[in-house]
């Protein structure tokens, strides 16, 4: 018998799979398929104070082995999340992270004050990443100071456990991170998507209403794989690495490379059970292998 | 909403036109809970490239049986159209919210407009249709008769079909909205149900607007997911007073015509 459970300091996990936020929905869309408590976790998809539009479609384009979004956080807001969804998700044995977003630092900490006074969550991601809510794709993990001072406002506004999940569009990712450890940040995500474009030739215009969006799927997973590999040797917080892992193996890269979890995402619109069936893969492979404790493997990597 | 991963749907036949396929597909559990305007979501690559499984709406229901009618129009059905009767497939249904069978339908006529591939759904709606008494008249616009490979099936039937093509190689010359006008010149139809290109759609929805006869049309849009979980399959929709970006994949593929915001739509 395999211990896949993993110990992130302030969240102990049953197993390292979590399903990454903006591709698992509220969580709910996921029931008719499997029992959500076999998960490690899931991370709800950004949240704003108000409920949001989100951006003109069309919001999607297939690139080879990768998928473009420009959906801009469409969502129901932090209120109608608390009343209408948290109570269901409440009740589920199984690690519920809750994406904060924030058009400024001011409400990042709104959100996650208002979360805060309510059961059921057990960490807040920090979504300082998104590169399809500001004009050409800007966003504060973009930068050391503005990281460290949304970090801090949102520390300072809430005592729930903080992730704060980085952009890879960016020229030095740890300095980023150490930006979001200094602020308080208790665990570092990365991967968000890439910032990228694609061109109809027909009609000479960008295929996405937004023009740019994020690029997610199998063709970013060397990218999220080295800068997983970078943030681990800079910051000595757990990493949840995620970027196209579409398998058991693939999490097991990010995982030797310092990931102590892992996130799955754009794989659970193909397969609405990827994340299961990454599970049972990292039991075999363990199995295999003699791994006893799955913890074993994080930082493994001999480089 | 109940649906099932089936990923051992065997084909079991496989017809073809030119660009044209019909695929029969065995799969008990998705046909059971199938309905009318509802979709599957099909893996059609065993590698990432093509990602994403393709939306394509239920053609036909028959017993355990599924029915699909697709033509090519990129990498994912091109690659559909490869597979041979006894492949296995992975279905993903059934999906979304289908066409409003209403109980007043009763010994009336309705119309049923295809363009193109959107005749796919209509098909299995004039069979529910028919079941309950009412008189589909199918109407079935291409661009040439080389675009409305189902004629033969659809006036097997027995149904009223009118066909047109843009280049009068076949039927009324036009496009199948001119012919749905002249039609409506002496005839009143108590519903019209439509899938097709936007802007055949957006068309249909003025003139059953001047006629004040009451309309559903499905959408077609990309999608990541199929069942609510990545929002990207949007269109602008008028519900309950608001307007806002609703799901193709879960409000829909079906919307009533007076929902639908044409002047974002067509963009999107």
């Amino acid at each position: 018998m395999v211990d896949l459970s993993v110990d992130l300091g302030f969240l102990r996990l049953k197993n390292p799979v979590l399903a990454a936020s903006g591709t698992f929905g509220y969580g709910l869309e996921f029931k008719p398929f499997y029992d959500l408590e076999l998960l490690g976790g899931f991370v709800v998809k950004g949240l704003y104070l108000k409920p949001r539009e989100g951006n003109k479609p069309p919001r999607l384009v297939e690139t080879p082995s990768g998928l473009i979004n420009s959906i801009g956080l469409q969502g129901i807001g932090v209120e109608a999340f608390c009343k209408e969804i948290l109570p269901d998700l409440a009740e589920l044995k199984t690690a519920i992270i809750v994406n904060v977003c924030g058009e400024e630092e001011e409400e990042y900490a709104l959100v996650a004050e208002y979360l805060s006074r309510n059961k059921g969550i057990a960490a807040l991601e920090l979504n300082i990443s998104c590169p399809n809510v500001r004009e050409g794709g800007k966003c504060p993990a973009q930068d050391p100071e503005a990281t460290y001072r949304t970090v801090k406002k949102v520390k300072q506004a809430t005592s729930l456990p903080l992730i704060t999940k980085l952009s890879p569009n960016v020229t030095d990712i740890t300095a980023v991170a150490l930006a979001a450890v200094e602020a308080g940040s208790q665990a570092i995500s990365l991967i968000n998507t890439l910032l990228a474009m694609a061109v109809d030739l027909e009609t000479r215009k960008p295929k996405l209403g937004n023009v740019m969006g994020g690029l997610s799927g199998p063709a970013i997973k060397p990218i999220a794989l080295r800068m997983v590999f970078q943030v681990a040797r800079a910051v000595k917080i757990p990493l949840i690495g995620m970027g196209g892992i579409f398998s058991a193996e693939d999490a097991l890269e990010f995982m030797m490379a310092g990931a102590s979890a892992v996130q799955v995402g754009t794989a659970n619109f193909v397969d609405p059970n990827a994340c299961l069936k990454i599970i049972k893969g990292l039991e075999i492979w363990a199995e295999k292998n003699k791994v006893k404790k799955i913890s074993e493997i994080t930082g493994s990597l001999e480089a | 909403m109940k649906m099932f991963i089936d990923r051992k749907a065997r084909l079991i036949e496989v017809q073809s036109w030119g660009d044209y396929f019909l695929f029969k597909l065995e799969s008990p559990e998705i046909a059971k809970l199938a309905s009318p305007g509802q979709f599957l979501m099909i893996k059609v690559s065993e590698t990432t490239s093509p990602l994403l499984r393709r939306p394509l709406s239920l053609h036909n229901v028959d017993g355990s049986r599924l029915e699909i009618f697709f033509q090519i129009a990129g990498v994912g059905t091109h690659l559909l159209s490869l597979k041979k009767p006894g492949d296995q497939l992975d279905l993903l249904g059934p999906l979304g919210h289908g066409f409003s069978l209403k109980p007043e339908f009763k010994e009336e006529e309705i119309f049923c407009v295809g363009g193109g591939r959107g005749i796919a759904p209509l098909y299995y709606l004039a069979n529910q249709l028919a079941k309950i008494g009412v008189h589909p008249v199918i109407f079935y616009g291409g661009r040439s008769a080389a675009d409305l490979p189902l004629k033969n099936k659809l006036e097997s039937t027995g149904w009223e079909v009118l066909v047109s093509t843009d280049d009068g190689s076949l039927g009324f010359k036009g496009l199948v909205t001119s012919l749905v006008e002249k039609e409506l010149k002496t005839r009143k139809p108590a519903f019209l149900f439509a899938c097709g290109p936007d802007p055949m759609l957006e068309k249909l929805a003025e003139i059953c607007l001047q006629k004040n006869l009451a309309a559903e049309f499905s959408l077609e849009a990309r999608m990541g997911c199929g069942f609510g979980a990545c929002w990207g399959c949007v269109k602008k929709i008028r519900r309950n007073g608001e307007e806002k970006y609703l799901k193709v994949c879960q409000d829909g593929p079906v919307f009533s015509r007076d929902e639908i915001i044409w002047e974002e739509t067509k963009n999107g």
